[in-house]
């Protein structure tokens, strides 16, 4: 029940601040504000809970199961192990913060910016909770929708060009997925006499290759459309730019990780042959996006703009580690997804705090404000670092697993992927020089951060810090997730044992360990 | 308490990044400093025990940093002999170049970020050389990168420091980026990154030569040519002279760019077993040594001569570490850390004595308004030129340039180019000496001597680098050997082919025979017949071969037109996403398609009778064609 819960509080905390807003807006940004935080504190009881048993994060921390169209094989099925887990604390964290940098930003309809908000997080929550595939589609479509009217509502000048991109890309890609949902569905009944669309039932579907090739593809496409690789990504530039500041941060910091967990959950699990097959493509594709998005970043002249293609550049590095097939590239690709998350989020919010200061999003109007914003400078700084992967900062663990794991796996797309991380040098640092350094004529008399901003600024140096210096509590919840999963499907199927996911990753994964 | 050591910088710069702003200048100046010498007092304390102890190194866990699969770092800490003669380094000199730097920055108004980056810059490079595994060592190593990057752009106003900043972070970041791939090479092959673990594993793992090794050697040689700046990426460290003059004493003389060397020493076991690789070596130090000197002869900048100095001088212990001559790299860099840090901070005073003006030829006749900082500058000069018995240069870039021919690895080519580095040194060294101070004074200052705070630290330096030396001597002269003989438990003694005293000595001799004739040669050409040299150097191809090298071989031209301009090409050309094209043309075409049909609605009878009337006609052909055909 208590995964219902995670759903159901911030489902009611947007329709308590729509109701609530109407009498007084800043009721309801308490109300979405306190739903977050109440669902942030729910999460890392768990998570604290559980971290004191050794092991624990090695099986599934809780499963509740209700038929809803029994008829379909469809049930309400959520279930919750260590990637949901460090998923959904980045949600509700990020979340937090999201209501928190919208404060003085949304001016009108604010009840129903704080519904849509929350509602998104709602979605995001079902997807990393469901255990039921047509339940998943149903929670993709829930973050889709809110999402919409997030960027038409209350984005920037060309909001709707934006909004509508939006809607079109994402939902190009899930109709494709739903269509590959509906293929396994039946694949699995005509070959099993079980009609169903439980996750742990379609694990290891018998089913032929070019059959599981297309029906991987399909889903595939959805994830990588939301990841987003090359070359689906131009939706993400135009919404993440025209998109409100709270838009740009669950945008970057969440959205795009339901693709990166979509592949890890869905793809790598259900179709380890066809993944495999399809591996050095994968590969390509995040190469591509690491090197293409990074030079695409260093050109912009918005701010923002710049800022959303260094995340089509660090999602590269998602699509590289997941196909790496190793346990050291998974851990990766999970504190990439993280750290990615907080980094991208913070610049975001720093962009937000910076147009509400200036009122401009172009590098060519900003430039020496380092003198009037030493602190606002300081803490760009370190996410500036963190984004061009500095050791000590968490994207640095993150990229160096995923680069030591696809080594393993694909020498010359790590070293192509290495060379990306001169590129993130080279935008990186575009960003302080264009900001902050430099000459003005103009005298400014801004205020640096206000205490509001150093509410959510100083959590999210705080976390990109402790997950660069100390990462092993996440590293140690998101353990082994891999293997146990591909184990678990192996036990209920016991005829399918030969070259399976599985065995492929426990392969590598033993020949990466000698004793020292 | 090995922690304490790195910690305590990390701990200074913490409390003035966030603090800094509300303290007083002198509070700062006593965190800063203060920190600094408290870690230089535990190293020597430390240093103290762990050479009555009698052991061979001292680890500290700290803690777990990342586990995962087979993989596993921690923080751990090691000091044996090599970390030690870095950690005195860096926290001695480092400490003399704070105290410095309370007087050379004492009037900036960015007082308090000036020591966090430089409190920043030291718990990183501790952090390097304690480092037990070669990802932590990695953490400083980029670490210490980021910090050269905020002190190079330190005066952030001016756009070309900005640039001058970001090219040495970029080009620095390339190495690294050879060094990252040598990492995963590393541990796919030995399964760990413990420095210890692969350097008695390797033996067993790889024969001579093997071409895995080989190749981990040569991307290692990547990291470190890229943040010791030597060819082919030695072009940002001239530009990083961009930054205060303290930083360019620390960060780009002392101790950073010597980093190269240092992960050089520290793996060479594995380029033992890549003789390409460490030949690869002493020929990137022989050309980096004979490219910078030829360089530094004809630069106008103060800072620049110097900067370009250290290349060579860094260029020597290449070479050394490439002939084998393990102990006499590192004894080269502690002697040249001394001399050069004293070089760049007597530069500084004058710098700061002519009111910021750093071309030489608007200086000149400074012996007599600074004669303190004109005696130090001399005593670190003659180091640098190492003029024989009575400096510290002299003893170790001998031992180099003897080694050079006489190890196993050695070449009769590196000793000739070696001694003809001498040569270069000795003439652009005493062209900066007699072109700032002798002669008329050519500037409009009024110069004074800086105060005992810029001043004590420079009598300091210019007793070490004149005592320095004397740990060291060479075979023709009592052969002392205290200081290869403390690093032996880490690094392997040189393996010599030549034992002849009469060869060492005529080496000796010839060495120091060019050194005078290069000095006499400055003193011509500057001094005595500066007519006569003007109008040589005004010859066509003088003047063509002095344009050459004053922009350091033109490497910056080349890397322009080979990297940088076709990346900001194509970025320029591509910021609208080709890709994005793709879409808005199926939206457009759509949108075409819409217009298209929409249009047959006009609302005209005539139009919609005919369009009946046409489809009518097409079917009825469609069913005829079926029927009959």
């Amino acid at each position: 029940m208590v995964l219902l819960y995670i759903i159901l509080i911030p489902m009611l905390g947007a329709l308590l601040s729509w109701l609530l807003a109407a009498r007084k807006a800043a009721l309801g940004r308490w109300v979405a504000l306190l739903s977050l935080l109440a669902g942030l504190v729910l999460v890392t009881g768990i998570w604290i809970t559980h971290a004191g048993n050794e092991g624990s994060f090695n099986q599934w921390l809780y499963n509740w199961q209700q038929p809803w169209i029994p008829h379909f094989g469809i049930s309400l099925h959520l279930a919750m192990d260590g990637l949901s887990l460090v998923m959904l604390a980045l949600t509700f964290f990020l979340g937090a913060l999201s209501v928190l940098v919208s404060w003085k930003e949304i001016k009108f309809r604010t009840g129903f910016f704080h519904f849509n908000l929350l509602f998104v997080i709602a979605g995001i929550a079902g997807v990393f909770l469901t255990m039921d595939l047509f339940l998943f589609y149903f929670f993709w479509e829930v973050m889709l929708i809110p999402m919409y009217f997030l960027i038409g509502i209350w984005g920037h000048e060309r909001r709707e060009y934006a909004a509508y991109k939006f809607f079109l890309f994402t939902q190009a890609g899930g109709l494709l997925m739903l269509l590959a949902i509906l293929g396994l569905y039946f694949v699995h009944g005509a070959n099993t006499g079980v009609y169903t669309f439980d996750y742990f039932a379609l694990l290891n579907t018998p089913m032929e290759r070019a059959l599981a090739q297309w029906l991987m593809l399909g889903f595939l496409v959805a994830f990588v459309v939301k990841l987003p690789a090359v070359p689906f990504h131009t939706w993400l530039p135009d919404a993440h730019t025209e998109a409100p500041t709270a838009g740009s941060v669950v945008l970057a910091g969440l959205l795009l990780k339901t693709g990166a967990y979509g592949i890890l959950r869905f793809v790598l699990p259900l179709f380890p042959e066809a993944a495999h097959d399809f591996a050095p493509w994968a590969m390509l594709l995040g190469v591509a996006g690491i090197l293409y998005g990074g030079q695409l970043a260093y050109s912009q002249p918005d701010l923002k703009r710049l800022i959303a293609y260094t995340s089509v550049s660090h999602m590269g590095f998602v699509l590289l580690g997941a196909f790496a097939f190793n346990e050291v590239a998974y851990q990766g690709v999970v504190m990439q997804m993280i750290t990615h998350g907080i980094s991208t989020g913070a610049l975001f919010m720093l962009a937000g705090v910076l147009y509400e200061r200036i009122h401009t999003r172009e590098l060519g109007r900003m430039g020496g404000l380092w003198p009037t914003l030493p602190a606002m400078g300081t803490v760009t700084m370190v996410f500036v670092m963190a984004s061009l992967g500095l050791p000590g900062l968490g994207n640095f663990i993150a990229e160096f697993l995923i680069l030591l794991g696809s080594w393993q796996a694909n020498k010359v797309m790590t070293i192509l992927a290495t060379v990306g991380l001169v590129v993130a040098t080279i935008y990186s640092l575009r960003i302080m020089q264009r900001v902050f350094f430099g000459h003005t004529e103009r005298q400014y008399a801004l205020p640096d951060l206000r205490p509001r901003e150093w509410a959510m600024l100083l959590p999210l140096v705080a976390v990109i810090l402790w997950l660069g210096i100390y990462p092993s509590p996440v590293l140690k919840t998101v353990t082994n997730d891999q293997l146990r999963m591909s184990n678990e499907a192996n036990n209920q199927k016991p005829m399918r044992t030969d070259s399976s996911f599985v065995m492929r990753t426990s392969i590598t994964t033993d020949s990466l360990i000698i004793p020292n | 308490m090995l922690w304490l050591i790195p910690a305590l910088p990390f701990f200074s710069a913490l409390i003035l990044i966030v603090g800094g702003r509300s303290l007083s200048k002198a509070a700062v100046s006593v965190i800063a400093c203060g920190s600094m010498g408290l870690a230089a007092a535990i190293t020597l304390v430390l240093g103290w025990q762990f050479l009555q102890g009698g052991e061979n190194a001292v680890a500290q866990h700290l803690w777990s940093w990342i586990q995962s699969g087979g993989f596993n770092a921690g923080i751990d800490l090691r000091l044996d002999a090599l970390s030690l003669a870095f950690v005195f380094v860096i926290t001695f000199v480092g400490f003399l170049i704070h105290v410095y730097s309370t007087g050379y920055m004492a009037e900036d108004a960015d007082f308090s970020r000036f020591f966090a980056c430089m409190n920043l810059f030291v718990g990183a490079m501790l952090m390097l050389v304690l480092a037990d595994n070669l990802l932590l060592l990695y953490f400083g190593w980029e670490g210490v990168g980021l910090c050269s990057y905020l002190l190079i752009g330190f005066w952030y106003k001016d756009p070309a420091n900005g640039y001058a900043a970001r090219k040495a972070f970029i080009v620095t970041r390339v190495g690294d980026t050879a060094m990252a791939i040598a990492l995963f090479m590393l541990f796919q092959h030995t399964g760990s990154l413990q420095i210890q673990t692969i350097l008695s594993g390797a033996p067993e793992l790889w024969s001579t030569g093997n071409e895995t090794v080989v190749l981990i050697a040569f991307l290692l040689l990547g990291g470190a040519v890229g943040k010791s700046a030597q060819l082919p990426l030695q072009t940002w460290l001239p530009d990083a002279m961009a930054g205060p003059t303290p930083v360019s004493a620390l960060i780009h003389a002392a101790t950073m760019v010597t980093a190269g060397v240092y992960l050089i020493a520290r793996t060479h076991v594995l380029f033992a077993l890549a003789p390409t690789a460490q030949t690869a070596v002493a020929i990137v130090g022989a050309i980096t040594l004979l490219l910078a000197g030829c360089s530094a002869l004809v630069q106008t900048d103060i800072k620049r001569v110097l900067a370009y100095s250290t290349i060579s001088q860094i260029g020597y212990m290449f070479l050394a570490l490439g002939v084998g001559a393990w102990s006499a790299a590192i004894f080269h860099f502690v002697t040249h850390a001394f001399f050069k840090a004293l070089l760049f901070m007597g530069a500084g005073a004058v710098i700061v004595a002519m009111h910021h003006e750093q071309d030489m030829f608007k200086m000149g006749g400074l012996r007599k308004q600074l004669p303190a900082v004109f005696w130090v500058f001399l005593i670190g000069s003659a180091s640098l030129s190492a003029i024989p018995f009575i400096t510290s240069g002299f003893y170790s870039k001998d031992q180099i340039v003897w080694l050079a021919w006489s190890s196993a690895q050695g070449h009769s080519a590196y000793w000739v180019i070696a001694i003809a580095g001498a040569f270069l040194t000795a003439m652009y060294t005493f062209r900066m000496v007699f072109l700032t101070f002798y002669g008329e004074p050519r500037g409009h200052h009024h110069p004074h001597t800086p105060g005992n705070s810029m001043m004590i630290p420079l009598y300091i330096l210019a007793a070490c680098s004149t005592l320095a030396g004397f740990v060291e001597l060479p075979h023709t002269m009592g052969h002392f050997t205290l200081f290869s003989d403390f690093l032996q438990p880490v690094l392997p003694a040189v393996h010599l082919v030549q034992e002849s005293a009469a060869l060492e000595w005529t080496s000796q001799l010839l060495a120091a025979g060019l050194t005078f004739l290069g000095i006499y040669i400055a003193w011509v050409w500057v001094i005595k017949k500066p007519d006569g040299m003007l109008r040589f150097s005004q010859m066509p191809f003088m003047q063509w071969l002095r344009a050459y090298w004053f922009t350091g071989w033109a490497f910056d031209a080349a890397y322009n037109e080979l990297f940088v301009h076709p990346f900001v090409r194509t970025a320029r050309m591509n910021r609208k996403d080709i890709v994005d094209r793709i879409y808005t043309t199926l939206a457009r075409i759509m949108q075409w398609c819409h217009d298209m049909l929409a249009r047959t609605q006009s609302g005209l009878l005539r139009w919609y009778i005919m369009g009946v009337v046409i489809g009518a006609v097409l079917i009825l052909s469609v069913l005829i064609w079926r029927v009959y055909v």
